[in-house]
């Protein structure tokens, strides 16, 4: 295995151990070779947006027992509240309605449960737009869903800081009250329990909120090998199963940086986690897809968004990814043990979302010759009629795609020959109309302006409302989450 | 000698704090990392992008380094005005750091 171009040939990538042979092959059934249990989590989402085959694809092509579908990214709930402000029937991931009424009978004749987040601020909502869905189709029975509340906290929210509970930032310590009336979207991230109640209650479908990303794949393994909340080790294993499925094909090969060139991800296999009894696992992915499991594609995905290795914290254990033994098992098997957790803490992280302004981003691309003077020149001419007009930003962000926009002052001066380069300006302001203002004073330049420029098809750069994450944590007791299972009619 | 020619890595966000974890191709380069990719010379490598603290942990299990970068995003998510305001493209700029490797560690007579 080759290492980046023109790495040395002593440095090929290392596994960290190639012992192939001992329990190897892709199980066909939950039975391991030795009689005890497998059970099969498979990641079909990584964020709401996702390569909606990559489901399908993962029921159809292979056995799985559980799909885990993840779309809530830190700042989605805002997104779906301002949805749902506009449609109280809105307000959740509409692409999962439609994935789920196309999987539905393979779900059933298969006996694949599927556990989401999409449920975003509106999980009865999601669940009512699921038995429209279903209504039409004739399945082998009726299906079960759940739906998970209580991670909701807006109704309740002056009542918490009334109570004492300042919900202070993590970051700045700053409590919540100074933004309390623009707060857009307030979310308790709940943990396995709920999940557990509602497999308990024979849920096909779960549909949770604001539920921690990590829990929907180790919510139906504790379900499963009935491990104690208690049993921090097995939890801490669980952990890390979901930190590898949260991202989708990102632990599969997508996004690596190893050997990119020769993954096939045309048709990739999102990761699967084949997890035993005693907590350890091996991810993997069906055969017959394309993407790649190997030493180096779960290792990048383990140190992905990262904080402390020895403090990862969820509502349910705390992870020490330090402790991570990982062996190469060959053939896309990759075998994930040692994992070490510790007790709980009484705290749960609390996501909300603030209403902070304006912003705008427009962009010209300047072709050669001269292409970087020409949009320097631009963006200061540009700069020169918001301060003819008297405009005040809170900030401008000038970037010159293709010359540094990503690497700044990392990548060099730019070279003077360069084909093209892409003027790319930014503004935010407090004041709509500041940015709306701005984003009159881009198109003026293709004419009145250095020349050779392009690529205003767009049109106006578009004024978008910065909706901005406010990170907190509250008392565990505090937060109450409720759990509902109905069969659905047909 | 270039960084990526002894490692590679991924970075992502929390915030404004970027994360990147640097991950040694071979166990005994990972030694070399600790003791060169300090976060000083992190801090100094990314100077002009990099505003805050660098802080670094390690996971000799993974032969890897994990570098939070903060201050680096331009206030992060949604805020950001940043081509890259999720720091996804920090593990490559994090590559490009020159670097001497002793030539014991790279003909393979170390391990």
């Amino acid at each position: 295995m080759n290492a980046q171009p023109g790495a040395p040939e002593a440095l090929a990538l290392e596994e960290a151990s190639a012992a192939v042979g001992l329990e190897e092959q892709p199980l066909p059934a939950r039975v391991a070779p030795d009689g005890g249990r497998r059970v099969r989590v498979a990641s079909g989402q990584g964020f709401w947006g996702d390569w909606q085959e990559a489901p399908k694809l993962q029921v159809r092509r292979g056995a799985i027992d559980y799909l885990m579908l993840d779309y809530l990214a830190e700042i989605t709930m805002s997104i779906m509240q301002k949805q749902r402000d506009r449609d109280p029937a809105a307000g959740y991931a509409r692409d999962f309605v439609s994935l789920m009424d196309d999987l539905i009978g393979d779900l059933l004749e298969k006996e694949v449960r599927v556990v989401s987040n999409a449920g975003g601020v509106n999980p009865e909502g999601c669940r009512a737009e699921l038995g429209f869905a279903f209504a039409d189709q004739s399945l082998p029975r009726r299906p079960r869903v759940a739906v998970i509340t209580g991670d909701d906290l807006m109704d309740s929210l002056d009542d918490l800081l009334a109570a004492g509970h300042e919900l202070r930032h993590m970051e700045t310590g700053e409590p919540l009250s100074t933004v309390r009336d623009r707060v857009a979207a307030a979310n308790a991230y709940l943990g396995a329990e709920p999940i557990i109640e509602a497999l308990r209650q024979e849920a096909d479908i779960v549909v949770a909120g604001r539920s921690t990303d990590t829990a929907l794949t180790y919510a139906p393994l504790m379900h499963e090998f009935s491990w104690p909340a208690d049993d921090w080790d097995r939890l801490a294993h669980g952990v890390v199963a979901g930190h590898i499925n949260e991202c989708g094909c990102q632990a599969s090969g997508g996004n690596s940086l190893v050997d990119w060139r020769e993954i096939d991800l045309t048709l990739p296999g999102y990761p699967i986690i084949e997890a035993e009894e005693d907590g350890t696992f091996v991810v993997t992915k069906h055969p017959e897809l394309g993407g790649r499991v190997t030493w180096a594609t779960v290792a990048e995905q383990i140190v992905y968004e990262l904080g402390d290795p020895r403090e990862y914290i969820t509502p349910d254990v705390v992870a020490d990814f330090s402790t991570i033994r990982l062996r190469d098992l060959g053939k896309d098997r990759v075998r994930v043990e040692g994992v070490a957790g510790r007790s709980r803490t009484d705290k749960l992280k609390v996501s909300i979302a603030y209403h902070d302004g304006f912003k705008a981003v427009g962009a010209l691309t300047y072709a050669w010759p001269d292409a970087v003077d020409k949009a320097r020149r631009a963006d200061e001419i540009l700069r020169g009629r918001l301060r003819h007009l008297g405009l005040e930003f809170d900030e401008i962000r000038t970037e010159l795609v293709g010359a540094g926009a990503c690497h700044g002052p990392l990548a060099g001066p730019p070279s003077d020959d360069l084909p093209e380069v892409t003027l790319r300006v930014g503004v935010r302001s407090p004041d709509r109309h500041a940015v709306s203002r701005f984003s009159r004073e881009v198109a003026p330049l293709i004419l009145a302006g250095p020349p050779t420029v392009t690529g205003f098809a767009g049109g106006r750069p578009r004024v978008q409302e910065v909706v901005a994450y406010w990170p907190a944590l509250i008392d565990r007791g505090v937060v109450e989450a409720n759990v509902k299972v109905e069969t659905m009619e047909l | 000698m270039r960084l990526r020619e002894i490692a590679f890595a991924r970075s992502g966000d929390k915030g404004d704090t970027a994360n990147v974890g640097l991950i040694a191709f071979r166990p005994s380069i990972y030694p070399f990392l600790v003791k060169e990719v300090t976060a000083e010379r992190v801090k100094y490598h990314f100077k002009g992008i990099c505003e805050g603290e660098v802080e670094r942990f390690e996971l000799p299990n993974l032969r890897a380094l994990n570098f939070l970068l903060h201050r680096s995003l331009g206030g992060g998510g949604t805020v950001s005005l940043m081509l890259d305001a999720q720091g996804k493209t920090f593990a490559t700029a994090l590559l490009r750091m020159e670097i001497d490797v002793p030539d014991h560690l790279l003909d393979g007579t170390a391990d």
